[in-house]
C-alpha cells in the first residue's frame, strides 16, 4: 500500500469523496440561488428549508402514500417547487419594486418559520430514511470503499447541474432567462411575460433545493435543521463563485467541497472554517467573487 | 400600380390615424416629465419626433411601449387604448421597439438577440431576408451581441424587430454616434421599410437624416409637442426649429 504525505489512501480518498459529496450539495444549492437571484434580484433565504422541505417531502410520502425514493425523487420537487410558486406569486412578487432587503428578511422569516413548523411537529432528533435497495452495498476500488449511495449522489448532482447549465446557456428557453436577467424591461417590451418567467424561475431553483434534498435524506437524516446548517456554507459557497454566474456556482460548489475534504485531511482543525477564510480572502482581493461580472 | 399605392394612402388617410396620443403624461418617480404630448401617425407614415436634449421624446416613446413607470392620458393603437395595458400587451398588438441605448444584449449571441423577440404578427421578415439587408450581422452570427460595433447592433436592434411582424415601429435616435455610411444604410433601410408600409415613428436629432425620410415632424419642447411642420414645409421652417432646438 503506497502513503501519501503520510497520509493512508483509505482517509485520503475517503475524504475526498466526503468532500465531494458536500460539493454536490453545495454545487446543487448555490445554482438555485444564483437562478433565483440571476432574475429576480433577491438572495433566497429560505433555500435551506426548501431543502430541508424536499427530504420531509420525501419521508411523509414514503410513511403516508407508500411512495418510494425513486417516486419521490420526482415528486418532492414538484410539490416543493410549487409551494414555491405560491409563495412567489402570494409574498415575494410585492417586494419587487422596494429594496433587496426586504426580500431577504422575508426569506429568512419564511425560514424560520418552516422550520420551527416542523421542528414543533418533528423534534429535532431526525428521522431515518433508507437508502433504495438498489443502491445499497458498495464497491471496492482498492484503494478505497465506495458506498454506492455516494457514488450516485455526486453522478446525480453532476447531471442535474449540467443540464441545468445546458439548459440556461444553449437553448432558447435560456436565452429568455439571460435577456430577462439583463433587461427584464425591454424582454417584457418585446411582448414576453417576464412575471410569468420570474415565477416559473423561482419555482424551478426550490425544486432544485428540494431535489438535493430528496437526495440528502438518506445519508443525513431528516430534520428540521438540516437546511439552517447547510445553508450558511452555501451563502459563503455563492459568495466566494460570485452571484449570477451559473457555471460559477456550479464549479465553486464542487471545488470549495473538495477543499473542504481535503483540510479534513491535512488539517482538520481547520476544516469547518476553511470556506469561510477563503470567503473572506476573496472579498478582499476580488468582491465581485472568482466567476461574477463586475459592475 | 402606382395608382394601387395612392388608393392606399387615400384610405389610410380616411380611416384616420393609426397611432393617436392624446394628453399623455408620464412621470420619473415624482418627477413629472411629459406635460401633455398630443400627435398622431397614418398607417404607413414615418413621424419624427424632434427637440432638445432632455426634452421628452424617449419618455414619450416609452410611455407609448408602456414601460414608464407612470402615465395618463390616452394612446390609442389601431382602435385599442393602450394607456392602461403592460408593455407586453402592447409589443403583442404589434409595436416594435428600438430602443435609444439599442438594447442588445451581452450574454446573448447575435443569433440570440435576433431570435429573442418572439413573433407577435403574422408577415414578419424571415432571419435570412433580415440577413440579406444587413450582411454584416451574418457573418457574426455566433459573437457576442455587444462585441458588434456601434451600427452592427443598431442594424440588430432593428433587424429582430422586423422579425416580429411589428407593423409599427418605435425607433429612438437610430443614427446616433454612427460614421456617416452606416447612417446612409440605416436611411436606406428606413425607406424600403416605408415602402413595404410600415408605420414609424422616429426620435431623430440628425436633421438632414430625419428630412431624407420623414413625412411628417413634431417638435417637443419640455414634455409637450409644440409644432407640426410638414416635410416639404421643412426648409421654409429652418430659422424656427432652429430657435426650437436651440442650434
Ligand atoms: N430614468 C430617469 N429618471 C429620472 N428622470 C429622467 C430619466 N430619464 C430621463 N429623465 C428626465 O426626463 C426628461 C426627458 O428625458 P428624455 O430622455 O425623454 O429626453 P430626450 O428628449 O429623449 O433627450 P435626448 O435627446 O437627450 O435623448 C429629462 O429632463 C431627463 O433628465
Ligand atoms: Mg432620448
Amino acid at each position: 500500500m503506497f502513503e501519501l504525505l503520510g497520509i493512508p489512501p483509505q482517509a485520503l480518498f475517503g475524504q475526498l469523496l466526503l468532500g465531494l459529496i458536500n460539493g454536490s450539495f453545495y454545487a446543487m444549492l448555490s445554482l438555485g440561488l444564483a437562478i433565483i437571484f440571476g432574475l429576480l434580484n433577491i438572495i433566497n433565504f429560505t433555500h435551506g428549508a426548501q431543502y430541508m422541505l424536499g427530504a420531509f417531502v420525501a419521508y411523509l410520502l414514503l410513511q403516508y402514500l407508500g411512495v418510494g425514493y425513486w417516486g419521490a425523487l420526482l415528486l418532492a420537487p414538484i410539490i416543493v417547487g410549487a409551494f414555491g410558486i405560491v409563495l412567489e406569486r402570494l409574498m415575494i412578487s410585492k417586494l419587487y419594486h422596494l429594496d433587496h432587503l426586504y426580500g431577504l428578511l422575508l426569506t429568512f422569516g419564511l425560514a424560520l418559520i418552516l422550520q420551527g413548523l416542523l421542528r414543533n411537529e418533528f423534534g429535532i432528533s431526525g428521522l431515518p430514511y433508507n437508502i433504495p435497495s438498489q443502491l445499497s452495498g458498495g464497491q471496492n476500488l482498492g484503494f478505497m470503499f465506495l458506498p454506492n449511495y455516494r457514488g450516485w449522489v455526486v453522478v446525480a448532482s453532476v447531471i442535474v447541474c449540467f443540464g441545468t447549465w445546458f439548459m440556461i446557456e444553449k437553448t432558447r428557453l435560456g436565452a429568455y432567462l439571460r435577456a430577462g436577467t439583463e433587461n427584464p424591461t425591454l424582454v417584457g417590451a418585446f411582448g414576453i411575460n417576464v412575471p410569468r418567467m420570474i415565477t416559473l424561475t423561482y419555482g424551478f431553483g426550490v425544486a432544485l433545493a428540494a431535489f438535493a434534498g430528496v437526495l440528502a435524506a438518506p445519508i443525513y437524516s431528516v430534520n428540521p435543521n438540516m437546511g439552517a446548517e447547510l445553508i450558511i456554507v452555501v451563502f459563503a459557497v455563492v459568495v466566494i463563485g460570485g452571484m449570477g454566474s451559473i457555471l460559477g456556482a456550479i464549479l465553486t460548489g464542487f471545488g470549495l467541497g473538495i477543499v473542504e475534504g481535503l483540510t479534513r485531511v491535512f488539517y482538520p482543525e481547520g476544516s469547518s472554517v476553511v470556506i469561510f477564510v477563503i470567503m473572506a480572502i476573496v472579498l478582499l482581493v476580488k468582491p465581485a467573487g472568482l466567476f461574477g461580472r463586475t459592475a | 400600380m402606382a395608382d394601387a399605392m395612392l388608393q392606399e394612402r387615400r384610405d389610410a388617410n380616411t380611416q384616420g390615424a393609426l397611432l393617436k396620443v392624446s394628453n399623455l403624461e408620464g412621470w420619473y418617480g415624482e418627477s413629472h416629465v411629459l406635460h401633455g404630448i398630443n400627435f398622431d401617425v397614418r398607417q404607413g407614415e414615418v413621424v419624427t419626433l424632434l427637440g432638445r436634449n432632455g426634452a421628452g421624446k424617449t419618455t414619450t416613446l416609452k410611455a407609448i411601449m408602456g414601460i414608464l413607470g407612470k402615465r395618463k392620458g390616452s394612446v390609442v393603437f389601431d382602435g385599442t387604448e393602450l394607456i392602461k395595458l403592460p408593455a407586453r400587451a402592447i409589443a403583442r398588438l404589434g409595436v416594435g421597439y428600438v430602443p435609444e441605448e439599442r438594447g442588445i444584449f451581452a450574454s446573448l449571441s447575435v443569433d440570440e438577440n435576433m431570435m429573442l423577440p418572439p413573433q407577435v404578427k403574422p408577415g414578419g421578415m424571415s432571419v435570412e431576408q433580415i440577413f440579406e439587408l444587413f450582411p454584416n450581422l451574418k457573418e457574426r452570427r455566433n459573437s457576442q451581441g455587444t462585441k458588434l460595433s456601434g451600427g452592427e447592433q443598431q442594424m440588430l436592434a432593428i433587424g429582430r424587430i422586423l422579425r416580429t411582424g411589428a407593423k409599427m415601429i418605435l425607433m429612438d435616435e437610430p443614427t446616433e454616434g454612427l460614421a456617416p455610411v452606416i447612417v446612409q444604410q440605416i436611411g436606406r433601410t428606413l425607406e424600403w421599410l416605408k415602402r413595404d408600409g410600415y408605420t414609424i415613428v422616429l426620435v431623430e436629432q440628425n436633421f438632414r437624416f430625419a428630412a431624407s425620410v420623414a413625412d411628417r415632424h413634431y417638435v417637443v419642447d419640455q414634455g409637450k409637442v409644440v409644432d407640426m411642420i410638414p416635410n416639404e414645409d421643412l426648409e421654409a421652417n429652418m430659422e424656427k426649429l432652429h430657435a426650437y432646438l436651440g442650434v
